[in-house]
């Protein structure tokens, strides 16, 4: 750990030896575990076209070198990385130096919603206890020739929320559960109010998850303020494209008596 | 990607209770470390609809200054009292004189408004702080959302669009009743006709760019192949819903501006602008 202002290694081309127009960064680094941590402060060089987790793996290489960080494809396609850079839920590899002032202080620390493991490192099985209880995809029988066929039309909605890549960012940012431990037990979270949504708009699917959805899922806790939408890495729209018509669907069947009527004497086909 | 197993009901992980943190989540005092300006946005959302509030209360409870011939405040159309100003619409009653004929109708715009999705997250986050801004704590103990009374309320929001749909022909009428003069000839035109007719125009895209609009002509299919038109409304609206807090702005602006139009008109101090 170096003091601010402390002179460091400067920044330099690792093939040529040359500078690269790097600059030194103050970083604060959430480090800790369970029973307690702290930020701690570092500089760290930064070469041009840098991202966080560079510096973070520069960090551990020259300074921290017991520093746990969560890291796998460097491209935004894992989600492993996932941490809160400035108080904002993030992708380590996505966020670029250069969207930082050379002198700003960057503050690094784990996502806030979950148990600390160890400095950057959470635990998020709470994830995947909730991706477990979710009705598994349940196709309507295969025509008479073997097949399942569905119009390229009618998977586009799901097949957006196929893009998540499971970085949990709007799980951690959704205040439901963040700012509210004891509503982990009746609120899945918006990663899997969208999964409910992938699959309740599936042309194939014939499982009925829309009381599920309100009753054992909790989408009655999202207020709809959109926070998920905004950190996602994979641009989905998780409110507007899913957790919207999910609440929608949900009002067919649970709150709108025009429409449940119209269910019950056949008059609204229900596809 | 996500594993799935087969049904199972209750929590995974039963939560603390209580409303504390998890002990075991990272040791971090601050409420947030966001270093933006993220209360700027909540902060501009409260001033702008408090003005707009207090403006639109003082109009619908001043019960004067809402018709200059030919023109009528949208605050107060459709005005269905006896007591109304003009010759606008069908008067269905007679109610008490001091009892202002927009009170009676108010409660529908209001109503879309305060349902909305895009409000909804407006005001959640400005006025309740839950949250104030993304990764910023709330200041409540305990959250409840939209599952119990009175926010479970907020899924009435369809029925407001089909209250709020009928006001948008009655103000496209009333727009074109624009085309007259003070005396009522037919085949004139103003600049008070102009301002109703956009505001007309913006309130019903703000009314079908919804997202109860979105999901009631199609969003609600899961086949879209066997439903060609509807997927075609669909599409149609899905792309104005994308500009949906857009709309909701410019026609919050338009309506009081119509309505401020109207105002100095009926007290004198301007005089429209006749084009024909």
């Amino acid at each position: 750990m170096t003091e601010p202002g402390e002179p460091s290694i400067r920044a330099v081309d690792e093939g040529s030896g040359e500078n690269r127009g790097g600059y030194d960064a103050t970083f604060r680094v959430w480090r800790g575990d369970a029973s307690g941590g702290e930020l701690q402060t570092f500089t760290v060089p930064v070469n041009e076209g840098e991202v966080v987790l560079d510096v973070i793996h520069r960090l551990q290489a020259t300074q921290a070198g017991d520093l746990a960080v969560r890291w796998n494809c460097k491209a935004g396609k894992c989600g492993s990385c996932s941490a809160e850079v400035n108080g904002r839920p993030r992708l380590m590899c996505l966020t670029r130096m250069n969207t930082f002032a050379e002198d700003e202080t960057v503050t690094v620390t784990p996502l806030r919603t979950f148990p600390v493991i160890r400095d950057l490192v959470t635990d998020v099985s709470y994830n995947y206890e909730k991706a477990a209880q979710i009705p598994a995809f349940t196709p309507r029988p295969r025509d008479p020739d073997g097949n399942h066929r569905m119009q390229q039309v009618d998977v586009d909605r799901p097949q957006e929320f196929r893009k998540c890549i499971e970085c949990w960012l709007c799980q951690d940012t959704c205040h439901v559960i963040r700012d509210h431990e004891e509503n982990k037990a009746a609120f899945a979270g918006p990663r899997f109010l969208i999964r409910l949504a992938e699959l309740d708009m599936h042309p194939l699917d014939v499982v009925d998850r829309r009381d599920a959805a309100q009753q054992e899922f909790g989408l009655g806790y999202c207020n709809i303020t959109k926070c998920c939408s905004e950190v996602c890495p994979e641009g989905i729209h998780l409110t507007d494209n899913g957790i919207i018509p999910l609440k929608e669907r949900v009002v067919d069947r649970r709150y709108d008596p025009l429409t449940w009527l119209g269910s019950k004497i056949r008059r609204r086909p229900r596809d | 990607m996500t594993a799935t197993a087969p049904r199972g009901t209750g929590a995974a992980s039963q939560g603390r209770g209580g409303g504390g943190p998890d002990t075991r989540r990272a040791a971090i005092a601050a409420r947030t470390l966001r270093t933006d300006r993220w209360w700027v946005q909540p902060l501009v959302t409260v001033v702008v609809l408090v003005l707009f509030i207090a403006y639109s209360t003082f109009r619908a409870f001043q019960n004067a200054y809402y018709y200059a011939s030919p023109y009528i405040s949208p605050f107060y159309s459709p005005c269905i009292t006896t007591r109304c100003e003009g010759d606008s619409f069908p008067e269905f009653f007679t109610g008490p004189a001091w009892i202002s004929p927009a009170i009676y109708i108010l409660v529908l715009p209001l109503g879309i408004r305060l349902t909305c999705y895009y409000y909804r997250k407006a005001y959640y986050r400005s006025f309740w702080l839950a949250p104030p801004a993304c990764a910023v704590a709330e200041p409540h103990r305990r959250y409840t959302g939209e599952t119990r009374f009175p926010l479970i309320g907020q899924n009435v929001h369809r029925y407001f669009l089909y209250a709020a749909l009928l006001f948008n022909v009655i103000l496209f009428y009333e727009a074109f009743r624009g085309f007259r003069d003070e005396t009522g000839e037919w085949g004139h035109m103003g600049l008070g006709t102009v301002i109703l007719l956009v505001n007309a125009v913006m309130l019903f895209l703000y009314s079908i760019s919804c997202h109860s609009c979105r999901h009631i002509v199609g969003g609600r299919l899961n086949t879209f192949s066997k439903h060609p038109l509807q997927y075609k409304a669909w599409t149609a609206v899905s792309k104005l819903n994308a500009r949906h807090m857009q709309y909701a702005w410019i026609s919050l602006f338009t309506v009081a501006f119509a309505d401020f139009y109207v105002f100095l008109l009926a007290t004198g101090t301007i005089s429209d602008l006749r084009f024909f």
